[in-house]
């Protein structure tokens, strides 16, 4: 299982570079949305790969039971894809402002107009 | 109390200008006025930690480990002081520059949440939390990079705000990491189970810092990965530009000190990595704003040219004698507060060329010094500084970096330095020479000095006297950068010197 995941991020992560070295901002924008998913997904990974073992501690013991799984990864991997969805709304609007200003989605002609 | 209000302040002026949106001349008040009260805050704040050492905040009153902690040193206070004069100068500085269309669009609360942002990352004690304060600050500057809409704002924010993602994909990817290795992301505890992992297995430490030092390195603007500054500082207004110059890559240069001075532990190849990397760094800015013809795309090189120095000092980390470690880092911690306050003022300078001569262009400008002789002198204050002549805060911070690279044995290192001194001295002249002294080529458009307001001078006049006050008396920042070095080198290192830091006083916040 845990060598899917690995693979899994690693796609992502290939899939997200690729597309950002395309000349078009869009592909660009969905790059970086491909490479937060693959880190996210890294962090989700890191916590271990449990199932059936929630990190509750039973009624008069004092700590959760053995090979819990971790909660803290997936507080992390909560709060990162909360963050990463509000910058990737940004960059969606900003890509949308950049297409009609300069009037073209590619990043090499924006900088022959601006210059 | 002290540690989270830095950060609480802020967060009270964004929310109340967010309520009153449209009003203009309110949303001025709120902005100028919640940036004004920042600064004694700040300083009490450094206060305390000067007079009772390093001050905890466990959010909620929860257990350490389980609480999320922010936790001001010397290093975080100085920082959040700084920042706080220099979000002062930038309100008032907005006040004059900014146009009521951006101060409707809630200019000013983004500019109190980029101050939160800011500070937030120099006061968390955590890893991911460092990350999300990076965002906080990021997403604020994106708005505020791309609002106003203009065609050459917009061909800058969409390389800032890609890099800046790459950026945070990579911190993340290496914050999953450290977390699955130590099982703590406290800045606290990390060092001592660095220590342990790094022990029985290196290589894994290093591949964790140079993920570490690519996402800083990106921030920072260091030497492979600097493309996207000057290509988007010269873009917003003024202000803004100021704000980020001193501040935003500063904050990329804290994660650099904080992690590598202090969590994780002296590792050879990372440390070689980052002097080469400074050394490159300090060579391709000032090369890079040799061929620039613009007040502000000579200034943004120049910012990365400075980073390279105060990284050299991060890099010197991996030295072999504590006293040059120490020194080194004293050095970094100078230099950082010494170029935030020149830089932030040579920012509004630009702005106030522009605003006099209606163009940044060195080629359309000419004879400001006649026009506007307050002007001139505000200029060659910090761009002397700059480029370290005496007795200006620049001289001593190069002086203190050149004196522990040769210490440390890198005599290449500070021949690379003193070139880069050299070649800033010369790009400043040609920005004294082209704008204030020589005819310009054209018949000028300037304006007088009518033109320039006191909400734009005053700033200058405030940084400038700090630029000053910090070259004549060099020795009062000079204890508290030393206090800081202490402090970031005995937390990286358990054992006897630890004692110092665990005397600290910690307190409950209920918040």
């Amino acid at each position: 299982m845990f060598f899917v995941f690995a693979v899994a991020v690693g796609v992502l992560f290939a899939a997200g570079v690729f597309l950002m070295l395309r000349p078009s901002v869009i592909r660009l924008v969905i790059g970086l949305v491909l490479m937060s998913h693959g880190a996210n997904l890294l962090i989700f990974v890191a916590g271990g790969l449990r199932r059936g073992t929630p990190a509750i501690v039973a009624d008069g013991a004092l700590s959760p039971p053995a090979g819990y799984a971790d909660p803290i990864p997936q507080a992390l991997v909560l709060t990162a894809i909360v963050i990463g969805f509000a910058v990737v709304a940004f960059a969606a609007v900003l890509v949308k402002r950049v297409c009609r200003v300069m009037g073209t989605d590619e990043l090499d002609r924006m900088r022959e107009e601006v210059a | 109390m002290a540690v989270v209000l830095p950060i609480v302040l802020p967060l009270i002026t964004a929310t109340i200008g967010l309520l009153v949106r449209r009003r203009v001349r309110v949303q001025r008040a709120i902005g100028v006025g919640g940036a004004l009260a920042l600064v004694p805050v700040a300083l009490w704040l450094l206060f305390r930690v000067l007079h009772s050492g390093p001050q905890t905040v466990h959010m909620g009153g929860w257990p350490p480990g389980f609480a999320i902690a922010f936790t001001a040193d010397v290093l975080s206070a100085l920082l959040v002081a700084v920042t706080a004069v220099v979000a002062a100068c930038g309100a008032v500085y907005s006040m004059g520059q900014i146009d009521s269309r951006r101060i409707a669009f809630s200019y000013f609360p983004l500019f109190h949440i980029l101050v939160m942002g800011v500070c937030g990352a120099f006061l968390t004690g955590d890893v991911f939390n460092l990350f999300v304060w990076f965002e906080v600050m990021l997403i604020a500057s994106f708005v505020l990079l791309a609002m106003g809409g203009e065609r050459l704002q917009m061909a800058g924010a969409i390389k800032y705000v890609a890099i800046n993602l790459i950026s945070s994909a990579v911190f993340l990817v290496a914050v999953g990491i450290l977390y699955a290795v130590c099982h703590s992301l406290s800045m606290a505890e990390l060092p001592a189970r660095l220590a342990i992992i790094a022990d029985s297995n290196p290589s894994l430490v290093v591949a964790m810092a140079a993920l570490f030092a690519v996402s800083f390195a990106i921030k920072a603007g260091l030497f492979p990965v600097f493309s996207w500054l000057p290509a988007s500082y010269h873009t917003p207004p003024a202000a803004v530009a100021a704000v980020f110059a001193g501040l935003l890559t500063k904050v990329g240069v804290y994660a650099f000190l904080r992690m590598f001075a202090s969590v994780f532990p002296p590792l050879d190849p990372v440390f070689a990595a980052i002097l080469v990397v400074a050394g490159a760094t300090m060579l391709a800015g000032v090369l890079g704003a040799v061929g620039q013809g613009d007040v502000r795309r000579i200034l943004g090189f120049h910012i990365i040219s400075q980073i390279g120095y105060i990284v050299l000092g991060v890099g010197l980390v991996g030295a072999a004698d504590p006293q040059v470690r120490q020194f080194a880092v004293t050095a970094a911690v100078f230099y950082t507060i010494h170029h935030i306050l020149v830089k932030t003022n040579l920012y509004f300078v630009a702005g106030a060329i522009e605003t006099l001569a209606g163009t940044g262009r060195l080629t359309r400008l000419g004879r400001l010094a006649q026009h506007a002789p307050l002007l001139a002198v505000l200029f060659l204050i910090p761009a002397l500084s700059l480029a370290g002549i005496p007795p200006l805060s620049g001289f001593w911070a190069k002086l203190a970096t050149l004196k522990a690279v040769l210490a440390a044995g890198y005599p290449l290192l500070a021949a690379a330095a003193l070139v880069a001194g050299l070649l800033t001295l010369v790009s400043m002249m040609k920005i004294w020479n082209s704008a204030f002294w020589q005819a310009p080529p054209a018949p000028a458009r300037i304006r007088g000095t009518a033109r320039l307001s006191p909400k734009l001078i005053g700033p200058m006049v405030v940084l400038a006297a700090l630029t000053v006050f910090i070259g004549l008396f060099p020795g009062l920042l000079f204890a508290w950068a030393e206090q800081a070095a202490v402090e970031l080198i005995s937390a990286g290192m358990p054992g006897p010197l630890d004692a110092n830091m665990a005397s600290g006083t910690t307190e409950g916040g209920v918040m």
